[in-house]
């Protein structure tokens, strides 16, 4: 496949500025949001909900996901899964003991 | 590269600098052969103590014993073999280095062993034989030297960073050695470096960072070997027409990739809390003799145990699939017919694989987990013995029927099988919960885990340097000499081993720098020490028989076949060895399978038929 | 025999070489990364006395950072367009403009946050929160500098490949630009979880 295509990247460029403005709309949101909501656990649910959009297009966009091909998906997909693995397993213990003190 | 680019690269473009894979994984194969000999004889040191608790080692002998070898080597080798002569440094080397331990008052003071020497050496042993050891002949060394050429490929992906993974390996190895001779010493809190110890303890920083190098080293011969993988596959290469040995070695790839990352953060982090004062793993109000240490605590002890095992679980399957995959190749060709399940034992890997992220706090089941928890890892870690068990079953199924050759790598493949079963079924009771509370941190944990690596992975990978041999050098290593380190090895190891089964099960604790002497419930099988001992001999001895045949076979001038085993994968359809650069000398073309033998073609029955050769089998 | 795909791509995967090897490497980062994000979670819910995190960060200047390495990812991007189609000029401009959003991250990084938290006597040292925050922002700055270093020698003596290999060259800009997004993906997980929650 030849690299040099004929430029009809003018709409690949547009696209990729709406998505940057799109990210730089996210951003403030996250901020303006982290002022008002209450309770801890929605304002994770919030911050993570937002930051995973704007992760999205980043990754979907930016970095062509959404035009590659099966391989990078699945080896992606199964690097997702262990992360979320990462992030769960150890907390699943130490939730245990939420509200005592590390060193108690 | 053309031929005469090549004779006019330079002796360090050429030996020492080289981005040929043959070459470097003979590098890792010298390297990582010597530091498993290193850490041999640290165990060695370590055995003598606890025979014989408080008396004096005879270093003496083993340094004698050290530099006859390498006069035997240099005598050996002669003129006419110069970089074979070389290798008699090693010898020299750690001669030099058990001589060192008997100076000064902190290691072996008047020959006998201080206790955090005996703890020097046993966080050394294990750190030396797992990361520096292993791992690098396993990969470094077989992964390299064959997997481009069972691939049909002219080298790895990134030559260049594949140079450069050996270097950081290299200079990891370097330090580790370099931390014996620090103040302090070297780093004596288990190669687990539980905090918050090991926060504390002398030694440990020099670990840390030569960590940090070995993990990079990892990291990028994981990148490396799976893009070659699957990008460099010859054509015709399909997934399911690929040799076993490098389906295992994708596989590991992929361990080391996505879970080195975890003690990579947790060495940087237990790096910090000792040079810059964090608290990552430190609890507030820590005392050492008696004074409060100056932190700001909040730290928690058990974030590094969920950070180390999360890689280091994973990391035992990267010590045993590249051995399953070896014993598969040597199986296989030793019973002249097609493995019985290729796809389940491809099948059974991917799965190995997956559960290997999800199983690893069996490691800590006595840390105070709760018990939802606890089942969760409890009946992962029962699940993942099942794949192992398909392993051994379709070995077994393969060998049944064959005609079995009992060549040296195949008596060394052969006795793997029931080797690993042992280690295996043996993990069973700490995978449960509660039989682990009553074995964890006992002899019976070393037990099950040395059947895997030692009479395990160690015996797959003499099965696979037997087998390869002629392959990489153009002679097969003599027959007779192989046939007594066998058995020498295999008797020596179940010497060793068995025993600390018994021991674990009768309560003995591991770490004990006296084997359990001031226990009263250790007294009825105090006398194994000195069985496992007399054990630890054996195998050292007949590893001379080892390096006698090495050192004979490359003085000879005389080669073999370049197929003397009559094997059907790529790495056999060229020169032995392969040729400089590019391996093959015309771009092979994969037509079958990598288990033809004994195939019906045109109603004629072929011994075997090499995977570039094209032929219709008919079923 | 030469080695394939270093520069085409294989037809069954869609990738080349390199393409595919900066992919792993960033999976293995998403570990690295992610084993940051566990340690935080664990080392803050196990915590009595966690400072109001926004109380010790600036937020407005977290959130301009964030909005420089947006601005960056988008200029990087654009610097690969204009390469496939032929625009060496507008390539060296929206990379030069790309470097320089990442040098005034860490000027405002090091300058805004970091020098003046030090003179505050907040270190690694003060407690588990700082030790974090410096350790994880830390990290990712090295990132940062690191990819600096890399799109230098590309906007520089690396972008003479332009003229001798240019598919290559295409690639390899397409290999950082890979690199740099997803330094961006961590900071934009990042910020929240040290400067809003």
């Amino acid at each position: 496949m030849n690299n040099l295509e004929k430029p009809s990247s003018t709409n690949h460029n547009n696209r990729y500025i709406i998505i940057g403005v799109s990210l730089l709309i996210l951003t403030i949101l996250t901020v303006w949001t982290s002022y008002f909501t209450a309770t801890v656990g929605v304002s994770i649910a919030i911050a993570l909900a937002i930051a995973t959009l704007k992760g999205s297009l980043v990754a979907s966009f930016f970095m062509h996901l959404i035009t590659e091909k099966k391989l990078i998906l699945v080896i992606l997909f199964f690097t997702v899964i262990f992360f979320f693995a990462l992030i769960f397993l150890p907390f699943s213990d130490t939730m245990n003991n939420v509200g005592i003190p590390n060193d108690y | 590269m053309s031929t005469t680019e090549h004779s006019r690269q330079s002796f360090w473009r050429q030996y020492i600098f080289s981005v040929d894979h043959k070459v470097i994984g003979l590098q890792y194969g010298l390297t990582s052969l010597s530091f498993l000999l290193l850490g041999f004889m640290l165990m060695v040191l370590m055995r003598w103590q606890l025979a014989y608790p408080g008396e004096v080692i005879p270093w003496l002998t083993f340094v004698v014993i050290f530099i006859l070898l390498g006069l035997g080597i240099l005598l050996l080798s002669g003129k006419s073999r110069p970089y074979l002569a070389l290798n008699s440094l090693i010898f020299f080397g750690i001669a030099a280095l058990i001589w060192y331990f008997t100076t000064g008052e902190e290691r072996l003071p008047g020959g006998i062993m201080l206790p955090e020497f005996y703890n020097q050496l046993g966080t050394m042993h294990g750190t030396i034989m797992v990361f520096l050891g292993v791992v690098p002949l396993a990969v470094g060394a077989f992964g390299n030297y064959i997997l481009p050429l069972q691939i049909g490929a002219p080298d790895m992906a990134f030559p260049r960073m594949n140079m450069v993974s050996y270097w950081v390996y290299f200079i990891g190895g370097v330090l580790m050695i370099i931390s014996f001779f620090l103040p302090g010493g070297a780093a004596q809190s288990g190669w687990t470096s539980y905090s918050p110890l090991a926060d504390i303890n002398t030694g440990q920083t020099m670990w840390l960072v030569a960590m940090l190098f070995i993990i990079v080293s990892s990291l990028l011969g994981a990148i490396n070997f799976i893009v070659t993988t699957v990008q460099l596959r010859a054509e015709g290469m399909t997934w399911f027409r690929l040799p076993f040995f490098v389906w295992t070695q994708f596989i590991t790839a992929f361990l080391l990739l996505l879970a080195f990352p975890s003690l990579q953060i947790g060495a940087i982090m237990q790096l910090l809390d000792r040079v810059a004062g964090a608290s990552f793993f430190i609890p507030a109000g820590i005392i050492q003799g008696g004074k409060v240490l100056e932190y700001s605590g909040g730290g928690n002890p058990l974030l590094w145990q969920h950070l180390f095992w999360f890689l280091a679980h994973p990391e035992v399957y990267v010590l045993i699939l590249p051995a399953i995959g070896i014993i598969t190749e040597v199986v296989t060709n030793n019973t002249r017919k097609p493995l019985w399940g290729y796809p389940a034992m491809v099948y059974s890997l991917f799965f190995i694989g997956f559960m290997s992220f999800l199983v690893y706090a069996h490691h800590m089941f006595i840390t105070g987990m709760g018990t939802a928890v606890t089942t969760w890892f409890q009946t992962t870690t029962l699940i993942i013995s099942i794949p192992s068990i398909i392993f051994l079953a379709v070995i077994v199924f393969t060998l049944w029927g064959g005609s079995i050759r009992f060549t040296t790598p195949m008596l060394f493949a052969l006795a793997w099988v029931p080797m690993f079963g042992i280690g295996g079924l043996t993990g069973l009771p700490l995978g449960l919960a509660p039989p682990d509370i009553h074995l964890h941190d006992t002899y019976y944990v070393i037990g099950h885990f040395h059947y895997i690596v030692a009479p395990g992975s160690i015996i797959a990978f003499f099965a696979g340097i037997y087998y390869w041999f002629p392959k990489i050098c153009g002679k097969k290593l003599n027959d007779n000499l192989g046939k007594v380190h066998f058995w020498g090895t295999i008797i020596g190891m179940n010497l060793t081993f068995a025993p600390m089964l018994v021991q674990g099960m009768a309560g003995v604790s591991r770490r004990l720098y006296d084997g359990g002497l001031g226990y009263d419930h250790a007294q009825p099988v105090l006398f194994l020490n000195e069985w496992m001992t007399w054990g630890a001999w054996i195998i050292g001895i007949f590893q001379i028989f080892f390096i006698l045949n090495i050192v004979l076979t490359l003085r000879k001038k005389s080669r073999s076949e370049e197929n003397p085993w009559d094997a059907t994968t790529l790495e056999w359809a060229t020169t032995s060895p392969p040729i400089a650069h590019g391996n093959f000398i015309t771009e092979p073309f994969v037509y079958h399978g990598p288990y033809e033998y004994n195939v019906s073609v045109n109603g004629q029955n072929v011994p075997y038929l090499p995977q570039h050769k094209k032929m219709d089998i008919e079923d | 025999m030469e080695i394939p795909f270093t520069v085409s791509e294989r037809p069954d995967t869609g990738l080349t070489n390199p393409k595919f090897g900066i992919w792993l490497f960033l999976a293995s980062e998403v570990m690295l990364f992610g084993s940051l994000f566990s340690s935080y979670i664990i080392l803050r819910t196990g915590s009595l006395d966690w400072p109001v995190q926004s109380d010790e960060l600036n937020i407005t200047i977290g959130a301009i950072n964030t909005a420089i390495l947006i601005a960056s990812s988008l200029t990087m991007v654009l610097s690969w367009t204009a390469l496939k189609e032929k625009q060496f000029k507008r390539f060296k401009l929206f990379i030069g403009l790309t470097i320089l959003f990442a040098v005034l991250f860490l000027v405002l990084k090091i300058w805004l946050e970091y020098i003046p938290k030090i003179h505050h006597g907040h270190i690694l040292s003060t407690n588990t929160f700082f030790a974090m925050y410096y350790l994880m922002t830390g990290l990712h700055a090295l990132h940062i500098l690191g990819g600096v270093v890399v799109m230098i020698f590309f906007w520089g003596p690396g972008s003479k490949m332009w003229q001798t290999n240019p598919d290559q060259f295409v690639n390899r800009i397409e290999v950082v630009g890979l690199y740099w997004h997803f330094v961006d993906l961590v900071w934009i997980f990042l910020f929240p979880t040290l400067y809003l929650l």
